[in-house]
């Protein structure tokens, strides 16, 4: 791994990434996660359960944002621990060849443990301008 | 129906166990869209130093829900799976889960705090190796809505 402990500095952005988010990814992680509740992919039942409409898994917005720090650390199996809130849900418009949504997230050096050699980074992970994740932290073993 | 209070405490003992394919850990990476080549490449995972594919790291929430189920899925528990709410969840990874490998979760209760007519229900999964090694520890917060929320 290229991180230098020594190198890095509270506050500093590991970088930012843009996630297009379409109906058919919502089934695709459905189908890979084994989650069928309906809410992630029919509107009616969407709706009947008070939800603005198909709204993205929680998981999929998880497990998605986390590859920005894959690309960070330079190794998915450095990350050693991985956590968040799920604040608000991610509509996913109804839509074909275009995104329904699009979920953006940066992160910063939250926390340096030196005598563990890990950093901790904090995602922030908005949709539609508002915030759909809290707390959302990696912590990264650096080699 | 309401949600039991004496949840709390209670074990879900391991009851199969979940063999981990190639094509799986394959197949959930492209669904997150992890994009690194040890989830798909056995040579890239290898030079990282595994024997095979190494799962992203979200994968074992597979493992997690299955064994979640087992407590949705008790009738003494009083959750309506449709007013089920994931609220938080957390992965600590003691070692990486790679295809191949046998894993089995032993789910416990550790808290139930009622919301309302509803109920915030934390569990946590301690998922090994079938020889009973530490894999992963993943813990998950589901809020049950009462029928006003």
């Amino acid at each position: 791994m290229a991180i230098e402990l020594e190198s890095l500095e509270k506050g500093a952005t590991i970088g930012v990434r843009s996630i297009p988010v379409t109906r058919a990814d919502l089934v695709q992680y459905a189908g890979a996660s084994g989650d069928f509740n309906p809410i992630h992919w029919n509107e009616d039942f969407a709706m009947s359960v008070d939800l603005p409409g198909v709204i993205a898994h929680g998981m999929f917005t998880m497990g998605a944002a986390v590859q920005l720090v894959t690309d960070w650390a330079g190794d998915p199996t450095a990350i050693i621990d991985y956590q968040t809130r799920f604040t608000k849900p991610v509509p996913v418009a109804n839509s074909f060849d275009v995104p329904g949504a699009e979920i953006e997230v940066s992160g910063v050096v939250g926390a340096i443990d030196a005598e563990n050699s890990t950093v901790r980074v904090d995602l922030t992970v908005v949709a539609g301008g508002v915030k759909v994740l809290a707390k959302a932290q990696a912590v990264v073993r650096l080699k | 129906m309401a949600i039991n209070p004496e949840l709390t405490g209670r074990n879900y003992p391991a009851g199969g166990t979940y063999v981990v394919g190639r094509e799986k850990i394959r197949e959930f990476a492209l669904a997150v869209k992890a994009t690194h080549p040890a989830h798909f490449d056995v040579s890239a995972a290898q030079e990282l130093g595994y024997a095979d594919v190494v799962a992203p790291p979200t994968f074992a929430i597979i493992v997690a829900q299955r064994a979640d189920a087992k407590l949705i899925e008790d009738p003494d528990s009083g959750i309506d799976f449709s007013r089920v709410v994931h609220a938080e969840q957390r992965f600590t990874h003691h070692r990486p889960i790679v295809a191949g490998d046998v894993l089995k979760a032993a789910l416990t209760v550790d808290s139930v705090r009622a919301m309302g007519g509803g109920a915030m229900i934390t569990t946590r999964a301690e998922i090994s190796t079938e020889a009973g090694v530490a894999v992963a520890t993943t813990t998950s917060m589901i809020l049950v809505r009462g029928e006003d929320q």
